[in-house]
């Protein structure tokens, strides 16, 4: 097989980088699969249950980047309790043993602790970047272990983590010698922050690049902190309050002005709008737009700042932008591939179907959307499919739940039936609205590339979960809540379970009998019920429904940090 | 379900209004609270969500209720958004973006603006002019000369200021309420007769 030596081959596996085709290239022969496994940089293990860190150790251990995610999906919306697992020390201290010169790693949905954050930053000498996305646990003390102690730090990035104890001086923890910034995130954290310290540290960063604040970061120092970094790409404003006439604005301004090369723009967690002028030079370069935070920028100073905005890319935005607004967009940002739009929570405010068949009509490179909306017809969603095939992600979610089409009265199963027709390359879609047995039918049918479905309050029988199982034979993630699906959609076909990452079911027909019998025939899943109220007594009754299931394949077998309320059948 | 008609659970329901009135659909799109604590919500039917007592209503059919109970999760936003919203929502209330103005002896109360007004003269004399009324001449020594009426402000923590000591940005964002105090009363804050 082999006709070149190894480090041929080994350079050759250079140019391979996304792990799925590595893990193609590793099931060739046994060398190639030896020079791919000790060549490998960057792994990325999409549940932390399905394999231990010694495993993914002893494969790897030229190991430099780590990627794991936790909880699912929907522990993002409160349906998991606080303690179920996701625990990341486990790993940093595997790792920590370990010869792996770690460099970068980045979490998802994980429990972190100070402890975990200390030892990290102690363990590795070369380690650069630590990435945290919706994960809890830990305090600044942890983030000051960090910047204390991590000499060629590059990128400290936490992105919607609520972190509780906030004292500002982790920022003063980066030693005078710390000169490798290159993305610093902290736009997330309440409290308040050392300004000095701030300052000195963008000062001595000159290869800093994205720069996210929080809201305690007042004008005047993002001013000074603007004319430091004026290289900066990313700009993520804290608070944005201030009066129009005085000098700190004019001085923003014109340090603004300056600032030619930000290319995405975030925050504006505090914010008075009638001053947005200043912002509206850097609007005519952005690329990317984030006001989802900013429920103080709405109306016609909203208008007006997206009017600049013709070269945006991606755009999230609260929903009081309303359909006008968005037709503002549609008219505007030619260039959009990304549209996410969020409740604001704000009577009135709202967008509707009319917003989103304006989006599809004006912007030909839209492919990902994620939708929050008061209603959506059928016509609407068969137009948007007519005008735009390319989505790779649709997520719609009607904020009133079973919501029919409120023209015709009708499921939605016509218009999600037509995106899924229509979008050959939809790899993950999210259901929402009144839906029965027939929208599942068309996925089964058309949603061949679908990877992942979300589905909430939908469906009639067993036959709907049936048709998308026996469908989509790509599917790795199905999370399902609230929904008619019972032991004969689970049962039917349990070898489809290990093809797949994970499934959820909550609210659903499923007993414990029906879980019990799979987990039975499946020995390398687990298959764990999570019981709160203790309202289910073991082995009691196999006809009580489940409350929440969680199942996903492993490698390891149960979990031996599963709390007493977590089964693993 | 059959069970909870017997039970006669409508009647022992936490809801506002008078009993035996339906409770109307309520304008006010709220996020979910934090606190729903049951979350059995089945597709069967009526669900058995502990209801929310400022918002809820029991639906034993399967068609559209005229306002839906709240459901742990739903809608599904990551819970720092929603928390974040939440309180930006109550912070905008005390910030000033609107407020309530009272006027002692008036009838009912208005509700201003502040951020549509770029300075006190601007904001007295809207106040003026809603309230047909006049304040005398400030000075940070005597507070408002010249009339019986004095505009105070409540600021974020609950103390009732005299308005104009402090610059206008800092006030629009600690201002939670306004009132135009008379007579006696507001010889207290300092108005010289």
């Amino acid at each position: 097989m082999n006709y070149f030596p190894d480090e041929v081959i080994e350079h050759v596996f250079d140019f391979v980088t996304s792990q799925k085709d590595r893990n193609a290239v590793s099931l060739v022969c046994k060398s190639w699969y030896k020079i791919e496994r000790l060549s490998r940089q960057s792994v990325f293990i999409g549940n932390c249950y399905a394999i231990s860190p010694e495993r993914v150790i002893g494969r790897f251990p030229g190991l430099k980047s780590l990627t794991l995610k936790g909880k699912p999906h929907f522990a993002d919306f409160n349906l998991l309790p606080y303690d179920w697992g996701g625990w990341v020390y486990p790993w940093v201290e595997a790792l920590a043993k370990s010869r792996v010169g770690l460099e970068e790693l980045r979490l998802k949905r994980m429990v972190v602790s100070d402890d975990c954050l200390e030892l990290l930053s102690r363990s590795f000498v070369n380690f650069k970047s630590l990435v945290l996305v919706s994960c809890e646990g830990f305090t600044t003390d942890g983030l000051a272990a960090i910047a204390a102690n991590c000499r060629y730090l590059r990128e400290l990035d936490l992105q919607e983590i609520e972190v509780d104890d906030n004292r500002g001086q982790w920022i003063s923890c980066f030693p005078d010698s710390c000169t490798s910034l290159v993305s610093l995130n902290f736009s997330c954290l309440k409290g308040e922050i050392n300004l000095t310290a701030l300052e000195r540290l963008v000062a001595r960063s000159p290869n800093l690049k994205s720069l996210r604040l929080n809201r305690a970061v007042p004008l005047d120092t993002l001013q000074k902190l603007l004319m430091r970094a004026p290289q900066l790409v990313d700009l993520g404003i804290g608070s944005f309050v201030y009066d129009p006439s005085s000098e700190a604005y004019i001085k923003l301004k014109a340090t603004l002005v300056k600032c030619k090369s930000i290319r995405s723009l975030s925050g504006f967690l505090e914010v008075v709008p009638c001053c947005l002028s200043a912002i509206h030079p850097v609007c005519q370069n952005l690329t990317s737009l984030n006001l989802s935070y900013a429920p103080g920028i709405h109306g016609n100073e909203l208008i007006k700042l997206i009017r600049f905005c013709r070269k945006l890319e991606r755009l999230w935005i609260l929903d009081s932008i309303g359909d006008r607004g968005l037709g503002v967009v549609a008219f505007t940002c030619k260039e959009l591939q990304e549209l996410r739009v969020f409740p604001s929570g704000v009577d009135n405010a709202a967008v509707t179907e009319e917003g989103l068949v304006a989006i599809s009509a004006g912007c030909p490179k839209l492919h990902s959307l994620l939708y929050f909306c008061q209603q959506m017809t059928n016509a609407a969603l068969i137009t948007v499919a007519k005008n735009n095939s390319n989505f790779t992600r649709f997520r719609l979610c009607i904020l009133d739940r079973e919501k029919p089409d409120p023209v015709t009265m009708q499921p939605l199963d016509e218009g999600f039936g037509a995106i899924v027709q229509s979008c050959k390359r939809l790899r993950r879609l999210s259901l929402s609205g009144l839906l029965t047995d027939q929208v599942f039918l068309y996925i089964g049918m058309y949603a061949e590339q679908l990877e992942m479905l979300s589905i909430a309050f939908a469906g009639n029988s067993d036959k709907g979960m049936l048709y998308v199982l026996n469908g989509c034979k790509k599917l790795r993630k199905l999370e399902i809540r609230d929904s008619p699906f019972g032991n004969t959609a689970l049962l039917t076909d349990v070898g489809k379970y290990e093809t797949m990452r994970s499934l959820w079911m909550s609210s659903c027909e499923v007993t414990l009998g029906g879980c019990q019998t799979l987990a039975k025939k499946m020995p390398r899943l687990n298959v764990e019920i999570i019981n709160e109220d203790d309202q289910m007594e073991f082995s009691l009754d196999d006809r009580q429904k489940v409350g929440k299931m969680y199942l996903y394949r492993t490698l390891v077998g149960p979990r031996k940090d599963a709390p007493d309320f977590v089964w693993t059948l | 379900m059959a069970f909870e008609r017997d039970l006669n659970l409508e009647a022992t329901e936490l809801r506002l209004g008078l009993p035996g009135t339906q409770e109307s659909r309520s304008n006010k799109r709220s996020l979910p609270d934090m606190n729903i604590v049951d979350d059995q919500d089945h597709r069967s039917g009526s669900s058995r969500v502990i209801a929310n007592a400022s918002n809820a209503t029991k639906s034993e059919e399967e068609t559209t209720p005229p306002s839906k109970t709240q459901v742990v999760g739903w809608p599904p936003i990551r819970s720092y958004r929603k928390n974040s919203l939440q309180a930006k929502k109550s912070e905008a209330e005390a910030s000033g973006i609107y407020v309530k103005v009272s006027m002692d002896g008036a009838p009912y109360l208005r509700k201003i603006h502040l951020n549509i007004y770029k300075d006190y003269p601007e904001l007295l004399k809207a106040l003026e002019d809603m309230f047909k009324f006049k304040v005398g001449e400030y000075s940070e020594s005597e507070g408002y000369n010249g009339s019986e009426f004095v505009p105070t402000y409540e600021d974020k923590d609950g103390d009732w200021m005299l308005v104009g000591d402090v610059p206008w940005e800092m006030f629009i964002t600690s201002c939670k309420r306004l009132r135009v105090m008379k007579g006696s009363e507001a010889r207290g804050l300092g108005c010289a007769v």
